[in-house]
């Protein structure tokens, strides 16, 4: 299942002021893996997610996605080139339906132009079918088309999650980074939710790179594991040798017992 | 197909409006001073509108619309008034260069966020007000003379063409490219959305609408003055977008009708004026900060698509 | 010659907008809001100090006092009816709301007294003293010194004072400050006072300055203080002395240019450059958004 080299990151880290918030982190995901990226809490997960999809400039090293390098690009552009993700507090366009959050995400896939659009030329009905079509299938995969017209800000917790990370497949992406998507959820959701993500995982052949609090979980469907500390990798393996690895129970120590 | 029938219909009662009042003031049923309200609406409602596609849309708060405004006028007044050329030309014209300010004045201060881009979109207004102030070929401070070519048919047609441009924009990729940044700007940003050109665009179409309005208010009096458009003629527009409802076209129409009705009422007590105005923006933004509509369309509340199609 | 009058008038200038640019930055410190009213304090307190001068033949630091008094009273009305139901609400919501405030107090102003300008009386025999060639009046001497002191004082109160450390706990924190028992509200309305004070000397400083007030004369110095304040690093009160001494000094010297029409501008597009280059001010450190 898995293949070439899609991301690779070399020696990446960012400074804030003085201080090194990350520093030397070395990573690879062929494609097809399904990825696992833990650490106490502060050890720099969600700072190294968003120097990969372009919110923050990594201040040393290099990312190279695709076979070209993307640190630099913003974050709309890391997404064009294939990267999308979702946020660990959930960030969606609230006071949109259900639907209009997965069409902003299918923004770039349409081509119809906006001269297009305000004279209401053939194109932008055509563009517009497409996108409504397209947007709608994602929301099925997930169990969203029923509340479609729904405002985001309505739907209950679960859903919401759910459709962060809809949208984000919406972006059409190569790399998927989900950023705690199990967070808040019961453990009915969460096994639903990992259900869920192994499928679209199949289903799209999508590379998937997982922020996850929730051990058992990441012991549980990731096939490596990378692991934070104090902005620093300190491990990487598969899940059995992470679990044994004295620096990471270290690490944990005090925090809850792994998987 | 169902959509391009509601358009339909919105054009023929769009059109018995027009006609109708046409036929009235042709009869004289519609006095001087009633005419000149119904113009002096249809400036508003367009200024309204222009400013709703930058706040109420795009969600980037513009303080300083009146500096678009003032383009629009005075390089429309040049073009007639100077060059001897047509009218619609200097509408189209005063209208571009209102856009090409637009642009000049958005690609910079647009990365900035929240109080700090009204400050900076105020800080151009007084610039461009400035400008005008000092240059001798417009008249300076005393103003300039400009034809009176105005009537009820450019000022109806110019808000029959912002609404249909500014909505049609809206309910399309592209508007909803512009929402998303309003209401989450990083999101839209890792949604793949180009959230400055999107700000850019909704401002540069924003300004070219005001500049629009301003040619046409311009040829609506026989003079244009710098002091005209300072910053309380960028509160007056300001102030239909938010009351109107910060997201809602039809509620900044509304807002606009309403409010140049009670101004036209009150134009003899220019202090009343004030004090109503700011005491109705501050009740408003205390009690109900979302605006009289929210986000929502007059359309929302009843269906006039059927209604629509069967005429 | 010449120049260094121009610097001195800039001086005088810059220590009024220095003032009222004080007021600015506290308030946007600690509850992050731009008080667009904070110029029409300014405006109160200058008919105030108008009314106890010609009107009820006080003294001028009398009046001064008066007025700031005044001012303060005022400036935590305005907080407690206006601002304080915003705490929660958006950026914009605010902004507008201070606009209106603004607008309310100007036009209320004209609709009560008319919108005609008043003279301010002579309050010293205005004295000029060489100084090696240069003009220097007594009254700048005046601006200046009264204005040095009020911000030595503000300073001491800010440092050394318990009221001076809960405003800096609260505009670091508010809702830590809360848990370690501080009364925000109150602290909230306290910079106010102080802040509408200083607008208020402000005031009066300016109509012996430049003799001629009316109900709209706080606008201009409004909008010019809020640029000294971002100038200087909102937030930030030596940053908003300097800014405002700073733009002050700039605005006499494009005076001196030949170009007084443009003054106005000059300060806007001083404004526009730094908030596209240096957004946090000259003093002032960068915060991004945390994602």
């Amino acid at each position: 299942m898995t293949g070439n080299l899609l991301i690779n990151v070399e020696n990446m880290g960012i400074q804030f002021g003085g201080l090194k918030a990350v520093q030397g982190v070395n990573m690879y995901l062929n494609q097809g893996e399904l990825v696992g990226l833990i650490g106490p809490n502060g050890a720099g997960k969600t700072t190294s997610f968003n120097m990969l999809t372009g919110v923050y400039t990594p201040t040393e090293g290099t990312i190279t996605f695709d076979g070209k390098k993307i640190n630099g690009l913003a974050p709309y552009q890391v997404t064009q080139k294939g990267i999308s993700r979702t946020f660990q507090n959930i960030r969606l366009f609230k006071e949109l339906s259900v639907l209009d959050n997965v069409k902003v995400a299918n923004h770039s896939l349409a081509k119809h132009s906006m001269w297009s659009s305000i004279f209401r030329l053939p194109t932008h009905f055509k563009g517009e079918a497409e996108m409504e079509n397209q947007s709608i299938e994602f929301l099925k995969i997930f169990g969203l088309d029923v509340y479609k017209d729904e405002l985001a800000k309505n739907l209950p917790y679960g859903m919401q999650r759910r459709l962060e990370i809809a949208r984000a497949l919406a972006a059409n992406p190569k790399l998927l980074l989900l950023d705690e998507p199990a967070a808040g959820m019961n453990p009915q959701e969460t096994h639903d939710l990992m259900e869920l993500i192994a499928f679209i995982r199949k289903e799209f052949g999508l590379t998937i790179l997982l922020i996850e609090h929730d051990m058992s979980l990441v012991m549980g469907i990731c096939e490596r594991i990378y692991v934070l500390d104090h902005g620093q990798l300190i491990a990487d393996g598969t899940p059995e040798e992470i679990r044994n690895n004295p620096k990471v129970i270290e690490a944990y120590l005090g925090e809850e017992v792994i998987g | 197909m169902k959509k391009s029938k509601v358009f339909w219909g919105y054009a023929v009662i769009a059109l018995v409006i027009y006609a109708v009042i046409q036929l009235l003031i042709t009869t004289e049923v519609i006095d001087m001073y009633y005419k000149n309200m119904l113009i002096t609406m249809c400036i508003n409602i367009m200024l309204a509108v222009s400013l709703h596609i930058v706040i109420g849309v795009t969600g980037q708060f513009s303080i300083g619309h009146a500096g678009f405004l003032a383009v629009g006028a005075y390089v429309s007044a040049i073009i007639t008034t100077k060059l001897m050329l047509p009218f619609p030309l200097a509408i189209f014209l005063g209208a571009l260069a209102a856009a090409v300010a637009g642009l000049i004045v958005g690609i910079p201060t647009l990365r900035l966020k929240g109080d700090y881009l009204a400050i900076a979109t105020l800080g151009f207004a007084e610039i461009i007000r400035i400008v005008f102030l000092n240059t001798d070929y417009v008249g300076g401070a005393a103003g300039m003379q400009v034809k009176y070519l105005s009537n009820w048919t450019y000022a109806f047609f110019g808000v029959a063409l912002t609404i249909l441009v500014i909505s049609n924009f809206t309910n399309s990729r592209h508007g909803r490219a512009c929402i998303s940044i309003r209401e989450d700007e990083i999101a839209a940003d890792a949604m793949g959305i180009n959230t400055t050109y999107y700000k850019v665009v909704a401002f540069a179409i924003g300004s070219f609408f005001a500049g629009l309005a301003g040619a046409i208010f311009a040829h609506n009096f026989y003079i244009i003055q710098p002091t005209t458009f300072g910053f309380l003629k960028s509160f007056d527009i300001l102030i239909y977008v938010v009351l109107g409802g910060l997201g809602s076209l039809s509620g900044s129409v509304i807002a606009a009708i309403f409010l140049t009705v009670i101004s036209t009422y009150l134009a003899n007590f220019p202090e009343t004026r004030m004090i109503i105005y700011s005491l109705v923006l501050i009740i408003v933004m205390l009690y109900r900060p979302t605006g009289l509509m929210g986000t929502k369309e007059i359309t929302d509340l009843f269906k006039f698509g059927k209604k629509g199609g069967t005429k | 010659m010449e120049w260094i009058q121009q610097l001195v008038n800039g001086i005088s200038l810059g220590s009024i907008y220095a003032l009222i640019a004080l007021g600015y930055t506290m308030v946007y410190g600690i509850i992050k809001l731009i008080n667009f009213a904070h110029g029409d304090v300014f405006m109160i307190g200058s008919f105030i100090g108008f009314y106890a001068i010609a009107k009820w033949e006080l003294g001028f630091f009398p009046a001064l006092l008066l007025a700031m008094a005044v001012c303060a009273i005022f400036g935590v009305l305005i907080e407690r009816i206006a601002y304080k139901r915003l705490r929660n609400a958006t950026r914009i919501a605010a902004l507008i709301t201070a606009i209106g405030v603004s607008l309310l107090i100007e036009y209320t102003t004209i609709f009560f007294r008319g919108a005609q300008p008043a003279a301010y009386p002579e309050v010293f025999k205005n004295k000029s003293f060489d100084v090696f060639g240069v003009q220097i009046s007594s009254t700048s001497i005046l601006i200046l010194s009264v204005a040095v002191v009020l911000m030595i004082l503000l300073q001491f109160i800010v440092h050394k004072t318990k009221i001076g450390k809960a405003m800096r706990a609260v505009s670091h924190d508010a809702d830590a400050a809360r848990l370690m028992g501080i009364n925000v509200d109150n602290t909230i309305s306290a910079t106010f006072a102080i802040g509408s004070a200083l607008a208020g000397a402000a005031g009066v400083i300016f109509g012996v300055y430049y003799t001629k007030i009316d109900p709209l004369m706080g606008v201009i110095p409004g909008v010019k203080a809020f640029i000294a304040a971002v100038l200087g690093g909102i937030g930030i009160i030596p940053g908003a002395m300097v800014g405002g001494m700073l733009l002050g000094v700039v605005e006499s010297l494009v005076s001196a240019l030949g170009f007084s029409l443009w003054r106005d501008a000059a300060a806007f597009v001083i404004l526009i450059l730094i908030l596209i280059f240096r957004p946090s001010g000259i003093f002032g450190k960068n915060a991004r958004e945390k994602v």
